[in-house]
Order: C-alpha cells, then sequence, then structure tokens
C-alpha cells in the first residue's frame, strides 16, 4: 500500500495525563505516511500501535454514529473518524475538544456533561397515560415523526458545545446539543409538557437566549443538524408564551 | 478515588439496548441497578443498527396478515433450524409490545401514509394504495428471509433512535451509569456468581462490585476477525470471555457467525439490509443481477447467509469487481431517488459521501460481504440465566438465548435487545427481590488480588516480543481466512493450530507503555487473551461441525444433516486446560418440524427420529449440560405444547 509519492504527514498532538503526576501538558510530534483514503481514525490507531502506546484517544463505531471521537482538528472541532487526511495539510494538530473535562492527551468526558444536561432538562417523554402493553400503538402524523427524527439525529458528540463561546465561558450554558434536545421533546406530542412549563428552562440565563449568535455549532455540526432553526423554533415557541402570559 | 468494593443489587455489564432494558426492568421493581459500560450508553454499538426492528404490527398492505405465528416461523426457518424454538415464540410474541413500548419512550417510527404509495418490488416500481384507516400507525420495509413486511424503523438510524429513548428512561430511573469500565472477570465460587472485577479505563484502577444478580450485556464478538467486521472497535465480545474463563458456564454455538452482505468495501461499515429492503439491487463487475439467477423467489432478499455466500461465490468465480482493495460486488440504490435516499435512508447516504467519496443517488456503492453478527454468546435457559453459575444472566447479542440459531433475521437483534431485556429483566428483578448479597468480600479481594497481579506482571515483563496490536491483527487474518463463510476441514484444523501458537505468544506479550493511568495498551492486552479464546471456541466448533447449517457452511459437508446434528454446541474451557472441551445439546423443542427454508438449498440429511421422540430428550439434554431450572417449565409458551402437554 505504500506509495513513494505518498506524503509524509506530520502530526502536533497534545499530550496531558492527570494520572500521572510526573506528566505535564506538553504537543508531541509524530510522523507517519499517508495511505488512501486514510482517516484521523486510522493515523491515530497507527501512531498508538506503532509509535506511542500510550497514547489517549476515543473511537467506537467508526463510521460518524456513535459521536465517541470528537477533537479540534487544525482548530476546529471535528469527528476524527470521518476526517480524511487528504483533506488536511501535512501538519495536523489535533487538540482535546475544550468545555469537557479532560480524560487524558485527547480523550474528555461527554458522557458526564451530555447525563448532566439529559438530567436538567428531564429529557424524557413526560407522558400523559401509562404504556399499555394491550393497546395499538398512538397515531402520529408521518411529518411530526420526521422532524422529530431530525432532532433526535444529534450522536452527542460535543462538538457544538466545543465551538461554542458561550459554551466554552459558561459552563452552566445548554449550548446547541441541549437547546436541540429540548425542542426535540417540545415538538413531539406524546410529551405533556407545555412551552410554560419549558419556559424556565429555555428562557432561564442558560437557555436559548444565553446565544450570541455566533452559531459556530451549526457550521461544525457533523450530522448538520438544522441548528438555526431550532434556535428560531425555540425562541418563537418562548416569547409566544411570554406573550400570552403577560 | 474510586471505592475497591461497591454493592448493588443487579449488576448490568454493557449499556447497549439489552443491558439498559433489562436494568430499567430490575429498577422499575425496585432493585437498585448499576451499569457498568465501556462507553458512554449512547456510544454502545446498539447505536449502528441502521434499518429496522422487526414486529409483526401488520400495518402496511404488504404485511397483511402477520401475526407472531408467521414472525415465528421466519425466524425458525432463518435460524435453519438451530434456534430455541420457544424462545423464538416469547420472542415472536413480545416484540409488538416492544416496538409499541418504544413508541412511548419516545422513538419516532416512520408512519404510514394513507393513499398512493410507490414502493419498488423485485425490481419493479409499483403503487400500492395503503388504506387511510391505518394512516399515522407504525409501518414497516421489507428485510430478507420474512414473508411479510415487518421491519419498523426510523429512517436509517433505528437503533439510534430506541437507544436514546431507551437511555433517556434510564436516565429517568436514576439508574446509575459508570462509563469507561471494563469488566475484567467474574467473581464466583462455582455454582454462584457474585458480581465482577472491573477496570476503570479513566485511572487504570481496579475494583470490584458485588451484586445478587449479574447480567452480561455486552454484545458480540466481532473484533475476533480484526478489521473485516462491521462492528465497532468495542466489541470485544468481553461477556463470553468472563463465562468462558469461569470455566463452568459453556458458550453456545460459537462457530455461527453472521457475515452481513452488504459492508461498505474496504472499510467494512455496514450498509442497512434496509436498501435491498427497500428495493435496491445487487450488481457484479457487468452489472448483473446475479441474485435473480441464484434465488428467484426472494432475489436480493433471502438470508443474510444465504445472500453472503451468492455474493462469495459470485467473486470466487471471477465475477467480483477489481480494486486495489481486493474484489467487491456493487450494491445499487439509485432507482430509489434522491428523495428517497435522503429521508429513508440517509444514514447510507451519509456514510457512502464521508467514508467512500460517492454519491448513491448517481453512484454504485461498493460492497462485500463482513463478518457481523456473533449468533453464539453465554448459553442461558429461557429466562436468561446462565448454565451452571445462578445469579448470573446474560442477554441481547452477548446471550446465545437462543432465537438465531444458525442465522440471524435482519431486524431480529434490535428487536432481540427489546424484548430480552423485558423478558430477562422481569426475571433478573424476581431473582435479585428473592436473593440477598452473600458475597464473602474474601472472595472478592481473592479476584481483584488475581487480577492486579495479572496485571502487574504483564507491566513487568522485560524483553520484546510482538505487540499486543501486532497479535490482534494475526488473529484477524486467521479468522477471516480460515473461519470465513466458506470453511472446510483442512483450514479449520489450520486455523486451530496457529490460534494456539497465538495464545502461547500472547501469554509471554512485552508490553512498552509502562506508565500510570488508563494505558490503552495495557486494557488491550488484558483483553486480548479472552478475544484469542474466544476464536478458538469458534475454529473448534467449526471444525467438529461436519454438515452446514446456517451461516456454517462446510465446502467438504455441505448438507444441513438433522440426523446428526440437530443439535447446538457448548464449549467450556476448563480451568488451567490449554483448549476448550466440546459439548451439544438438543437445540429446544421443536414445534415447527425441520423443513425447507424457503431459499437457499432444499438438499438436507432428514432426522431419522419423530419430532415427538427428539422433544421427549431435550430437557434431559440441556439438564445435562447445566441448565438451570426456569422459571416456568420448559415448553410453557410453545403453541404446539402450552397447557403443559409435556
Amino acid at each position: 500500500m505504500t506509495d513513494s509519492n505518498a506524503r509524509r504527514l506530520r502530526f502536533e498532538i497534545f499530550r496531558y495525563n492527570p494520572e500521572d503526576p510526573a506528566s505535564k501538558p506538553h504537543i508531541d510530534t509524530f510522523e507517519i505516511d499517508e495511505r488512501p483514503y486514510m482517516t484521523l481514525y486510522m493515523a491515530l490507531s497507527e501512531i498508538r500501535e506503532t509509535q506511542d502506546p500510550g497514547l489517549q484517544f476515543d473511537f467506537a463505531c467508526r463510521s460518524a454514529i456513535c459521536g465517541s471521537c470528537g477533537m479540534m482538528v487544525n482548530g476546529r472541532p471535528a469527528l476524527g473518524c470521518r476526517t480524511l487526511t487528504a483533506d488536511l495539510p501535512e501538519e495536523i494538530h489535533l487538540h482535546p475538544l475544550p468545555a469537557f473535562k479532560l480524560i487524558g492527551d485527547l480523550s474528555v468526558d461527554t458522557g458526564t456533561w451530555f447525563r448532566a444536561m439529559a438530567e436538567r432538562t428531564e429529557s424524557w417523554i413526560h407522558e400523559q397515560l401509562p404504556f399499555d402493553p394491550d393497546a395499538t400503538e398512538e397515531r402520529m402524523s408521518d411529518d411530526i415523526a420526521a422532524a422529530i427524527y431530525e432532532g433526535d439525529r444529534c450522536i452527542e458528540c460535543g462538538c457544538c458545545v466545543a465551538s461554542c463561546g458561550v459554551a466554552n465561558l459558561n459552563p452552566e450554558f445548554l449550548a446547541a446539543a441541549g437547546l436541540n434536545r429540548v425542542a426535540r421533546f417540545m415538538m413531539d406530542p406524546r410529551d405533556g409538557r407545555t412551552d410554560a412549563d419549558w419556559f424556565e428552562v429555555v428562557a432561564g440565563p442558560e437557555g436559548v437566549f444565553a446565544c450570541i449568535g455566533m452559531m459556530a455549532c451549526a457550521d461544525v455540526c457533523p450530522k448538520e443538524l438544522p441548528l438555526l432553526d431550532v434556535y428560531a423554533y425555540l425562541r418563537r415557541h418562548t416569547l409566544g408564551t411570554k406573550l400570552v402570559n403577560d | 478515588m474510586t471505592s475497591r468494593l461497591i454493592t448493588t443489587d443487579v449488576l448490568v455489564i454493557g449499556g447497549g439496548l439489552a443491558g439498559e432494558r433489562c436494568a430499567m426492568k430490575a429498577a422499575a421493581a425496585d432493585q437498585e441497578a448499576m451499569i457498568l459500560s465501556l462507553v458512554p450508553p449512547r456510544r454502545s454499538h446498539s447505536c449502528a443498527a441502521q434499518g429496522g426492528m422487526q414486529a409483526s404490527l401488520g400495518n402496511c398492505v404488504k404485511a397483511e396478515g402477520d401475526s407472531p405465528e408467521v414472525h415465528f416461523q421466519d425466524t425458525v426457518r432463518g435460524s435453519d433450524w438451530g434456534a430455541d424454538q420457544e424462545v423464538a415464540n416469547i420472542f415472536a410474541e413480545e416484540a409488538p409490545i416492544a416496538v409499541r413500548e418504544l413508541a412511548h419512550f419516545g422513538v419516532p417510527w416512520t408512519r404510514l401514509r394513507g393513499g398512493k404509495n410507490k414502493y419498488f418490488i423485485k425490481g419493479e416500481s409499483v403503487e400500492i394504495e395503503e388504506p387511510l384507516e391505518n394512516d399515522g400507525l407504525i409501518t414497516h420495509r421489507d428485510f430478507g428471509g420474512t414473508a411479510k413486511w415487518r421491519a419498523c424503523y426510523a429512517a436509517a438510524g433505528t437503533g439510534h433512535a430506541a437507544l436514546y429513548a431507551v437511555d433517556s428512561e434510564v436516565v429517568r430511573l436514576g439508574i446509575t451509569v459508570r462509563d469507561r469500565v471494563e469488566a475484567i472477570s467474574l467473581i464466583h465460587d462455582g455454582s454462584r456468581c457474585y458480581g465482577v472485577v472491573a477496570r476503570c479505563l479513566r485511572t487504570g484502577r481496579f475494583f470490584t462490585v458485588l451484586s445478587k444478580a449479574t447480567v452480561i450485556a455486552t454484545g458480540g464478538y466481532g473484533r475476533i476477525y480484526g478489521s473485516y467486521t462491521t462492528n465497532a472497535t468495542i466489541n470485544y465480545g468481553t461477556g463470553a470471555a468472563l463465562a468462558l474463563a469461569t470455566g463452568v458456564v459453556p458458550l453456545g454455538n460459537m462457530e455461527a457467525v453472521q457475515f452481513h452482505p452488504t459492508a461498505l468495501s474496504p472499510s467494512g461499515i455496514l450498509i442497512t439490509e434496509g436498501c435491498r429492503g427497500d428495493g435496491g439491487y445487487l450488481l457484479d463487475k457487468n452489472l448483473h443481477r446475479f441474485m435473480v439467477d441464484a434465488e428467484p423467489e426472494k432475489q436480493e432478499l433471502a438470508s443474510r447467509d444465504v445472500v453472503s455466500r451468492h455474493m462469495m461465490q459470485c467473486i470466487q468465480d471471477g465475477n467480483g469487481v477489481d480494486s486495489p482493495n481486493g474484489r467487491h460486488l456493487w450494491l445499487d440504490i439509485r432507482h430509489l431517488g434522491e428523495k428517497h435516499l435522503t429521508t429513508k435512508l440517509l444514514e447510507v447516504f451519509d456514510i457512502c459521501r464521508d467514508f467512500a467519496g460517492i454519491n448513491p443517488v448517481y453512484d454504485l456503492i461498493p460492497v462485500r460481504p463482513t463478518q457481523h453478527y456473533s449468533m453464539g454468546g453465554v448459553r442461558v435457559n429461557k429466562d436468561g440465566e446462565a448454565y451452571g453459575l445462578s445469579g448470573l444472566y446474560a442477554v441481547g447479542e452477548a446471550a446465545c438465548w437462543d432465537m438465531h440459531g444458525f442465522n440471524r433475521l435482519g431486524g431480529n437483534s434490535l428487536a432481540e435487545t427489546l424484548v430480552a431485556g423485558r423478558v430477562v429483566g422481569a426475571r433478573v428483578a424476581e431473582y435479585a427481590a428473592g436473593a440477598t448479597l452473600q458475597a464473602s468480600t474474601g472472595l472478592a479481594f481473592a479476584a481483584l488480588k488475581a487480577e492486579e497481579q495479572r496485571a502487574e506482571t504483564l507491566l513487568k515483563r522485560e524483553g520484546s516480543s510482538r505487540s499486543v496490536y501486532e497479535i490482534r491483527d494475526a488473529l484477524g487474518e486467521i479468522m477471516i481466512g480460515k473461519v470465513g463463510i466458506f470453511r472446510n476441514g483442512a483450514d479449520l484444523s489450520s486455523a486451530v493450530t496457529e490460534l494456539k501458537k497465538l495464545i502461547s505468544e500472547c501469554d509471554k506479550v512485552v508490553l512498552r507503555q509502562k506508565g500510570p493511568g488508563a494505558n490503552p495498551e495495557l486494557a488491550f492486552a488484558l483483553r486480548l487473551p479472552g478475544m484469542l479464546r474466544l476464536a478458538l471456541t469458534v475454529a473448534m466448533g467449526a471444525l467438529a461441525r461436519t454438515e452446514s447449517r446456517g451461516a456454517h457452511f462446510r465446502r467438504d459437508y455441505p448438507l444441513r444433516n438433522d440426523k446428526e446434528w440437530l443439535s447446538r454446541t457448548l464449549a467450556r474451557w476448563p480451568a488451567g486446560a490449554s483448549e476448550p472441551t466440546l459439548s451439544y445439546e438438543r437445540v429446544g423443542l421443536l414445534d415447527l418440524p425441520p423443513g425447507h427454508r424457503g431459499y437457499g438449498s432444499d438438499e438436507r440429511i432428514a432426522m431419522e427420529t419423530s419430532v415427538d421422540d427428539y422433544n421427549e430428550g431435550v430437557l434431559a439434554s440441556q439438564a445435562g449440560e447445566g441448565r438451570l431450572d426456569s422459571v416456568e417449565a420448559m415448553g410453557s409458551q410453545l403453541r404446539r405444547y402450552s397447557g403443559g402437554a409435556l
């Protein structure tokens, strides 16, 4: 597979192992030969397996659906598994996602962030009636199902959170992933919460109005979720509630 | 600092759909449940299930007349009669409830649109008038090996939607999830399981969890095939390896390994069966639909084992498409149109763009059969309780429950995770409610010490060797080369020999990373011996089974042999042994007698005993292999025997 014309890639990777008292944050450099269709998953695996077996990073599905491998690639949040080296210059800088607790090197704790977000926003269906195993399913129009599915497509990779100026300054901000989750439940007719119930969450200091409108989230979302529409939807519903209540 | 000893009522190893649904049942019954997971639960491999979940709701025209009975029959035929038919029946009856329950948890199932709908069926565009009175019900798409359209779906992200909905319920119930934790060994005394020794993948520290009931829900063992798998990088077969290491719990049918017909070539990323279900074609290098010749009745929608074999044969006959990464075939979904591909098959569209740089609206998709699913696993009774060790359960792909036999139908695994999670979860909760936490801390600390010692030995070993990753790669090459789709005695013998050598080599492996913390190399070194042992049970099971059944195909024994092999392989690894011992039990009570599947070869060696005689010996056969008594008698949930005829 080696090709004499193959590029020699130079990786500058952030290193820090909080479990090792001797470890200090620093950058390590690695070089490997580029191969056809090489992704950052392949490149990082090769570096770990042949050069530095201590290198920490996260991959699971390696097909851009599990959300494990968000990282800063030349300063921009992206999924490592679907980033082709061919789309990058020869020098590639990799850092862990900011806004999340660092586990080590490129590995960050997104799980804790998303669980806390789910608990704060109570992101589960607040159903009106208990499940009846003998009943036929409640009907739903396919258009509504498709709209909910669109909101459900978030893979919780954290790229939007990492890209967000507000989330990086205010850890309480729900960020695009959290607000998208809220909108997904707001539009679900199975959820009994009303716009008024949502008001505190959405209109509070950590809600949609804390967004300063840079919308980097929409630029970096690997699933290309319609985050502009989501924010508009939330603002509209929240203002509607406010006006009705006044 | 992690506590060295924690306790819970129900411990679930694995945070995918089966494990989470099981934990929910325990929590709902007021048992304290804890989930250990390699990754945050929403990153579990359940999220990769794309095309659908089988349940006989019968809501669209092409699903009319469907019922749990038809679903049961399809499942048994799909299994090539290797399944436990009572379990298949429990499954088929419960699947509609599980799908509707997911709707209740929030899954946005694709709904039926009443009125004119356009579908592609067997190469033709067909317009079907869906009844207006069914508008808004959960609709179905076609999948392989089924008599009716039965797969319920949310675009091509069904597993993702299901996992998120179920995990939302886990959060709601306040179930403790410890992510980035790997179970390393089971704590047991040879007759009862008391919990696990685990390792924190953040800090590298070992600790024990003691529990009244322990549930293995760790998914399949696809990664023993190296990178020749659709599975996530975390599908090491952890749970099966833990059970095998006890020496008392058998693994069932480990040689039953499914290859999915359409993995993207060369990356091995799954392209859903829903593509063919929605009307996609398989084409050879001449753009010929070879499946129409091979299977005139089902065409591209025969079962996965059958389609994968036809594809490999097509490639071996010289009709594959040459590429720098080896030969492949084409999947053609262009005729389904852009709207369909960017809605109902959106995830396929994304994968093609991101990983092959192609647009399936205009381009053919390079595909190749690739390891996909593990029918084998921890052998359990119909309650999900492991043979030989009370208090230990297994559920989902990690288990051999065994509704799939030698071939699983597409869409049946997603359904199994939820159905088995409900059924087994209820039994686990009952067991835990009636049990006390009775582990001796001495036993627990001895097990903890043993694992810490194992890690220390690895870290202290000096010298040079191939790396753990080189051994892993060698393992993958042996498995794909000699224990793949087409098998034969000579290759399998050679695989057994080579695997034994690899096991010896792994015993002396030297690590290069000695530092503190998570140490990913040490983590891999701790799991690699288990993977190698699983691989040897697969290869030895395949070598011993001198017939062809479902996904297990022997060139030298091409016929299904119901006379001698209507049996389930059980593999145990006695303490200190250098290889597993194999034994066999009857597959379970037969309701649907062995016959033709409706696709694939109709030639077989018929059983000589009567079905009644076979059935009479099932209980003794399974009890002799360590099956623990189920709460209800064997056969209570089989159509033919319900009412206690046995």
